[in-house]
């Protein structure tokens, strides 16, 4: 791959992701080399279980990489301590959050645990934050409600809200509309989009909204069986990317629509 | 973190414990007036030289064991709760107190088993908080082991039942082949007494006291970040494990400690969190440790209070009062349709 792109801020260099029990060592995908810049919205799209959470985890040092290295701004994850990371990328996880009283303006605030002291005083800087990260997200009319009270929608702005405060250049979110419904799928994109545009932070979501990543997203990354296709959307559909990236029999890819058609029936 | 402010409740909370602190020092099988009490306690001379005595040497150091195991055990529960994201989380659930016992069993019991080389009559100051410490941690090391490989919290509880399961067989094992002093030392140990300690056992009590508390305080972020769950906790600069380390080892000396000199109180440190709770709903570890504090030592205060069956000359069991308290109060919040939280 030539590289054109500037301003690198995320890299893989023949990363071989997978899971390693004792012996038994299983490669979901290998040779993955990407070049991510900053201020982009990257859409990681691919079918159940080809590898979209393994590959986000594996850049997030949730799980270790089986080969290969990954440099955030050419320093490599293996040298970059927790305490290092938290500042320089944040999370928005599936993973159902232990149940609390924790309030939404605590659980945004926990947000900037990696820049509060040893008892997690707030100084000005972190409430400001805190508060642009707030408004940002237009969760303010739920700041004081206890975040078991919210619905799905709510609660994902909230755990955006929460990933804005750490102040990270890149934010890695897993599958952040998984359980919601069109019209929320559409806010948390936009908003997403929004974010990109308006704070220059670089944004990786992996998700199964393929019509919607081709509308919104910069770049798709497409994980297909043993390879992957990184672009823009136009790019991709120009080299007919999409294709195969669900079984033929019972979708194809309309190019002029630029979106998945349902075979008949 | 912002939130209310909690000033009043702390207040209040403060003034009850002070309030309880002197309705248990009156009470007893002598009754002393309020006057020399006051007198003796501010370093005067009571009317009675007895009363001095009284008050100096056994009412005073047992309210202060009272306010630590109380305070401790509560400290305790709050740790294992948020560590293990589990409501019902506690040292006696988990089998850490059971741990406690089995260590100064094989010292009280073990010394006619194994022979005299352990320790023959006289117990050291030492010996016995280092011997339940010991225990306490070698069970919630294996409690840890397991809860690595299973993962799912319920099977963790099972397991920490198991492991108390386990130690009341070793404990019952050992007992049979004692003799019945040593039985008996053991059995008076186990029903739990707050009024057996001299100053100079205090004083060492205190001590490890206070550095267990002192590191737990170095927790509260730590503590904070794990409501979130640990990939969360990781991703804001937490050491997960360190953190998890150093809650075990406080927790393991704390009730060690504890259980050592006043034997296994049970159900303080896994009904007063949510007694907590419920007060300040709050889960930030700034508010609730403090509070867990403040209540659990109130709680054993009073529980201590009833015990000595005031105007009486005997003494119930503490051990038995704590679970006529808390059981009702497990039961009651298993029971109540609200959520429970940790």
């Amino acid at each position: 791959m030539e590289s054109l792109k500037k301003n690198i801020i995320l890299k893989t260099e023949q990363l071989s992701i997978g899971y390693q029990q004792k012996k038994d060592t299983q490669i979901v995908i290998s040779d993955i080399n990407l070049e991510i810049e900053k201020g982009k919205f990257i859409a990681v799209l691919g079918k159940n279980g080809i590898g979209k959470s393994t590959l986000l985890r594996t850049l997030s040092k949730v799980q270790k990489a089986i080969s290969g290295g990954i440099f955030y701004q050419q320093k490599n994850l293996k040298e970059i301590t927790e305490k290092e990371l938290s500042t320089k990328l944040s999370l928005v996880l599936t993973e159902r959050l232990p149940e609390s009283q924790l309030t939404v303006y605590e659980l945004v605030a926990l947000g900037r645990q990696p820049y509060t002291n040893w008892i997690d005083k707030l100084s000005k800087k972190d409430i400001e934050k805190i508060d642009f990260a707030i408004h940002q997200t237009e969760i303010n009319h739920l700041k004081n409600k206890r975040f078991y009270e919210l619905s799905d929608g709510q609660l994902q702005r909230v755990l955006i809200a929460r990933a804005l405060a750490q102040d990270t250049e890149i934010i890695i979110l897993d599958e952040p509309t998984a359980h919601l419904d069109l019209h929320h799928t559409i806010k948390i994109f936009s908003l997403l989009k929004k974010l990109v545009s308006e704070t220059q932070k670089t944004i990786i979501i992996s998700s199964h909204q393929v019509n919607l990543s081709i509308q919104l997203a910069d770049e798709i990354l497409l994980l297909k069986e043993n390879n992957y296709h990184l672009g823009t959307p136009k790019e991709l559909t120009k080299t007919n990317a999409f294709e195969n990236l669900f079984s033929k029999d019972l979708v194809y890819f309309n190019n002029d629509l630029q979106q998945f058609i349902i075979k008949d029936i | 973190m912002e939130h209310k402010n909690y000033t009043k409740h702390f207040i209040f909370l403060s003034v009850l414990l002070v309030v309880f602190f002197f309705v248990n020092i009156s009470l007893g099988s002598v009754s002393i007036p309020f006057k020399d009490l006051l007198n003796t306690l501010s370093g005067g001379i009571a009317t009675k030289e007895s009363w001095q005595t009284i008050v100096l040497d056994f009412r005073l150091p047992k309210a202060i064991t009272a306010i630590l195991v109380g305070s401790g055990l509560s400290i305790c529960g709050l740790l294992m709760q948020t560590l293990f994201r589990n409501p019902l989380a506690g040292p006696f659930v988990l089998g850490i107190s059971s741990g406690a016992s089995l260590g100064v069993a094989i010292l009280i019991l073990g010394s006619s088993v194994f022979g005299g080389f352990l320790l023959t009559n006289s117990v050291s100051n030492w010996s016995l908080p280092i011997a339940a410490s010991l225990g306490a941690f070698l069970v919630l090391s294996a409690v840890i082991i397991a809860a690595h490989k299973v993962r799912n919290t319920m099977s963790i509880l099972i397991i920490g039942l198991m492991f108390g399961s386990l130690t009341s067989a070793v404990i019952s094992v050992l007992a049979y082949f004692s003799e019945a002093t040593q039985i008996q030392q053991y059995l008076f140990w186990s029903f739990g007494s707050l009024g057996n300690l001299s100053w100079n056992e205090l004083s060492i009590f205190g001590l490890i006291y206070g550095l267990g508390v002192l590191g737990t305080l170095s927790l509260i972020k730590p503590l904070n970040s794990f409501l979130l769950g640990e990939n969360y906790a990781k991703s804001l600069g937490i050491n997960v494990k360190k953190n998890r380390n150093i809650i075990l080892l406080i927790t393991s000396i704390l009730t060690g400690v504890i259980t050592a000199f006043s034997g296994p109180i049970a159900f303080v440190g896994l009904a007063v969190p949510h007694i907590a709770r419920l007060l300040f709903t709050s889960s930030n570890h700034k508010i609730l440790l403090p509070a867990v504090a403040l209540i659990g030592a109130m709680v054993l205060l009073i529980c201590d209070s009833i015990a000595q069956l005031p105007t009486s000359e005997f003494t119930l069991p503490i051990n038995a009062i704590t679970s006529l308290f808390g059981a009702p109060v497990v039961i009651w919040l298993l029971v109540r349709k609200k959520r429970i939280f940790v």
